[in-house]
């Protein structure tokens, strides 16, 4: 049966493209494209099929090569990656679509191959660090998303390779202490399974090398998930880099390291441990309101669109990690559902800033005068979106942070409470300010030579192949509003760890 | 105090390593001088994993031992661990990835800015750039 086979297929087939894209992309141009959307159709309808399997009957063992789990590598999928597989390979298919013509304006034609490949590697990249159940694994997979990322976003436009060169710095601090902690980890137990590891673990809790092991292991993660204060290298790297690339590494990588952060929490160490043995919860639920708050600030401060939406992005880390960090059902709902929602909303954001970049050249956003008229389609697409990451009810952005309030109220932690109203306020200044520009501002020159009346601006949207991609990502943001109680009933409620 | 430093000197000097190599990172201005603090930081950590596979005194290699139909299992605290090994195999193929694509950067960053001081390119960078 393929069924069985899709934890390995989901990683397998883009690998294999990705190769030969590079190989075709020596000879022809045209159908690089083509088979980098095949490999990520094969995967998300792999992804589809796990989700699917895991409903119905609980979690996979996926054992590469039929070795026994402590020493082969396992592929394991519960409720938890399996939603995270659906929404990396989704957003990955979609800005795919968009990139055709978004990368043709930005990048050189001799470099479109490459582009492909790399892009498909990164997805596969994000895919494998999702579904594996190894530790060192994971930090193979981290190290070729991290690879991947620096290439694609020194395509970008000028001071792209500056930005890049800092994140390759601090991407490989990130991803050196992971790897310290997963050699302390090793000295304690000699086992690299996450499964196995959390059997062994518990008798060395109170261990200095455990501790010191957790330790590396939270901050590499907070490093490579753009927790604040470790989150410097983000804003430049994603404001410089092809707005495909902003788009989908916006969407989906911080979460996929927000998932890593919920596995060694709550996996690989018991939650017991993270919440009551070592003051960890308390300690990034500040950290997290911080974020939250500097995320929102640093934002009303921007003139460029992207910059501001990097700044937002930091804030929306800090929602997932507050959510993670009350840790108790409610909150923790809130946090996985906030994942899936904000790789939509972040994704749809960018993709909408890089459709403004391609019609009109620009992301300052005192030069957004009457865009509504030019692109209508477009800006209403931002406005509804926009509405989502400020928390209006019919989008999806409600009901996140209701469950994460709830999980504040719950926890008794009433400053969380106050300060996800707080940035939610903020956060809606943010986003006003740029629909006030784009909607409401008159021309000045208007008023200066006609005495107020309008000028005629023609509409001039961008072509269907880009516009139809942020489209699918709005109606992605009303369903999962509209359906948020049955994916919760669905899939999330089992992906909250027990004992909460 | 000398004994205890003395007895886990590996670690002591993978710290050490690692350190001069973050302040590299940190501290330096000239972009290859922090690709080259990147290096020592990633070859202390290999260094680190090597270290921890070694025992003292007699240890063999991982293989079945006994022939001729009269086999026993090699203990575990007899022979060397080689998964260390095998799993710096992989980060050394990482790091050398890992340089390739700073170096490769450094190289863009030099043509367009004709400088690898960071210092010198962000003021570069001060006069010429205006937000898009």
């Amino acid at each position: 049966m393929i069924a069985e086979q899709f934890p390995a297929l989901i990683i397998v087939f883009p690998l294999i493209i990705a190769f030969w894209i590079n190989i075709v992309g020596w000879r022809w141009t045209r159908p690089c494209f083509y088979m980098s959307m095949l490999a990520l159709s094969v995967s998300f309808i792999s992804a589809l099929g796990i989700l699917n399997t895991v409903i119905t009957t609980g979690t996979i063992h996926y054992r590469l090569g039929g070795w026994e789990p402590p020493w082969g590598i396992e592929y394991v999928v519960d409720h938890l990656n399996a939603l995270i597989l659906v929404i990396v390979s989704f957003v990955g298919l979609v800005v795919g679509v968009y990139s055709k013509r978004s990368i043709q304006k930005e990048i050189s034609e001799a470099k479109i191959p490459q582009f492909y490949a790399i892009y498909t590697l990164l997805v596969m990249a994000l895919l494998g660090m999702t579904v594996t159940g190894d530790a060192f694994n994971l930090y193979v997979l981290l190290e070729i998303a991290s690879l991947a990322a620096y290439a694609l976003i020194a395509l970008g436009e000028d001071g792209a390779p500056l930005a890049s060169f800092n994140y390759v710095i601090m991407g490989t601090i990130g991803a050196c202490f992971y790897l310290l902690g997963v050699g302390y980890l090793y000295i304690a137990t000699g086992s690299l399974n996450m499964a196995d590891l959390s059997q062994l673990l518990p008798n060395l809790y109170h261990s200095k090398a455990v501790l010191a092991a957790y330790a590396f292991l939270m901050i590499g993660i907070a490093i490579k998930m753009a927790f604040f204060p470790l989150h410097v290298w983000l804003p430049d790297a994603y404001t410089h880099a092809p707005s495909a690339v902003s788009a989908f590494v916006a969407g989906t990588m911080t979460k996929v390291g927000a998932y890593v952060l919920i596995r060694v929490m709550f996996t690989i160490f018991r939650p017991y441990f993270s919440i009551e043995l070592v003051p960890v919860t308390t300690v990034l639920g500040w950290t997290a309101i911080a974020a939250m708050i500097y995320g929102c600030v640093l934002a009303i401060a921007q003139r460029d669109l992207k910059r501001m939406l990097c700044y937002i992005l930091i804030a929306e880390v800090g929602y997932i990690v507050l959510g993670i960090s009350v840790a108790n059902r409610m909150g923790f709902t809130g946090a996985i559902l906030h994942i899936l929602n904000d790789a939509f909303m972040m994704a749809c954001l960018f993709l909408v800033t890089g459709a403004i970049m391609y019609k009109i050249g620009t992301r300052d956003i005192t030069n957004f005068r009457h865009l509504h008229k030019k692109m209508p389609f477009t800006m209403a697409a931002f406005t509804i979106t926009a509405l989502s990451v400020v928390g209006i009810p019919p989008t999806c952005g409600f009901f996140s942070k209701w469950y994460l309030i709830l999980g504040a109220i719950d926890a008794k932690q009433w400053a969380f409470a106050v300060a996800l109203v707080i940035s939610s306020l903020l956060s809606a200044i943010v986003f006003f300010k740029v629909i006030e520009k784009a909607y409401f501002k008159p021309t000045a020159s208007a008023q200066a030579h006609n005495g107020g009346t309008h000028e005629e601006v023609a509409m001039d949207e961008v072509p269907m192949s880009m516009l139809i991609p942020i489209y699918i990502m709005v109606a992605g943001i009303l369903t999962l509003g509209l359906f948020s109680g049955k994916i919760i009933s669905t899939v999330i409620q089992f992906a909250v760890p027990a004992s909460f | 105090m000398i004994e205890y430093i003395v007895a886990k000197y590996n670690y002591w000097i993978y710290i050490l390593l690692m350190m001069i190599g973050f302040y590299a990172m940190i501290g330096k201005t000239n972009l290859v001088k922090k690709l080259l603090g990147m290096n020592v930081f990633q070859w202390a950590i290999i260094l680190y994993y090597v270290s921890i596979a070694s025992k003292k005194g007699g240890a063999t290699i991982p293989i079945v031992m006994g022939a001729h139909g009269h086999y026993e299992p090699a203990q575990a605290a007899q022979y060397l661990n080689p998964l260390p090994h095998c799993l710096m195999l992989t980060a050394i193929v990482v790091g050398v990835s890992t340089t390739g694509v700073a170096l490769a950067l450094i190289i863009m960053i030099y043509r367009r800015y004709h400088t690898v001081e960071e210092d010198e390119i962000l003021q570069i960078q001060e006069t010429s750039i205006t937000i898009k």
